[in-house]
């Protein structure tokens, strides 16, 4: 997993792990697959997907990842932003 | 006799009682936690905003670190989740919203209001947070960016909205009385009345 600067571009992976089986996402499903830009580190917790189902967690970076809604919704007027908490897990850089 | 035909409070002293015996939590902790829970309330959230207007250095403190502000406040952070605190400009106003489920932060704000629980608050803050903003007559100029913070994971957000106009002089405490948790959730900004 890279460790990622504020500023990086970002991609989320595009995966269903629900689709294989009981699971705990704090990912939504609309920015899978979507660039966004990193505006900053919020430290490193426990990874959920985890310790929702009692097992081992290891500790993973969490980021705020900001994404422009013409990104996630390509017929969103007027234009506005979403920010939102992502694991490193998750992110690719770009 | 079952045991849902029991007064509540023998049911809760029954369970006191055996997580005590298990060793798991002490009655002294459970009514600290229920001391706590009370005491959280909107009321919290508005003290930190109305110190962050008149304190410029509070309002670097709550902007870099809202847990460390809130308990400089005597508000009880001890076992809740970071509270992060996002600060609305001329430029961008913030709106909070948990699309996966109902984050919130309890500790300063206290219970959710039931809107914010509901699909189509969630649905839509992050689609259409305009259009949510006008159902509470929030009009913001076009220039005025949104950013719409969705409360994902660890974290907790508040919104430190924008002090109004012709409020020059006030006290904190009547600062305090104009701050709602609609404003620090963002969906309405506060107004002198």
């Amino acid at each position: 997993m890279p460790t990622l600067e504020p500023g990086a571009k970002v991609r989320v992976r595009l995966d269903w792990p629900e689709a294989r089986g009981p699971a705990h996402i704090r990912t939504p499903h609309y920015v899978r697959g979507r660039e966004g830009t990193l505006v900053r580190s919020l430290g490193e917790f426990r990874n959920p997907e985890d310790l929702a189902f009692a097992r081992p967690a290891p500790v993973l970076p969490l980021y705020h990842v900001l994404f422009s809604a013409k990104d996630l919704w390509p017929d969103t007027r007027p234009e506005h932003d979403v920010l939102v908490e992502l694991y490193g897990s998750w992110l690719e850089a770009l | 006799m079952k045991w849902e035909q029991y007064p509540e409070e023998r049911v809760f002293a029954a369970l006191r009682s055996v997580l005590s015996a298990k060793g798991l939590v002490t009655d002294a902790e459970i009514f600290e936690t229920i001391a706590v829970t009370e005491r959280a309330s909107p009321e919290q959230g508005a003290r930190m905003v109305a110190k962050a207007w008149v304190d410029p250095d509070y309002r670097a403190l709550l902007l870099r670190d809202g847990t460390r502000a809130a308990e400089l406040l005597n508000i009880t952070m001890r076992g809740a989740p970071p509270l992060g605190v996002a600060e609305n400009t001329p430029d961008v106003h913030h709106l909070v919203v948990c699309t996966l489920c109902s984050c919130y932060p309890r500790a300063v704000l206290g219970y959710p209001p039931f809107w914010y629980k509901s699909v189509a608050y969630r649905a839509r803050a992050v689609r259409d947070p305009r259009g949510v903003l006008a159902e509470w007559g929030t009009v913001l100029p076009e220039s005025t960016r949104i950013r719409v913070v969705d409360s994902t994971a660890d974290y907790r957000w508040m919104v430190l909205p924008l002090r109004p106009a012709n409020t020059e002089g006030w006290s904190e405490e009547r600062l305090a009385k104009l701050v709602r948790a609609t404003d620090m959730i963002g969906v309405t900004v506060p107004k002198v009345p």
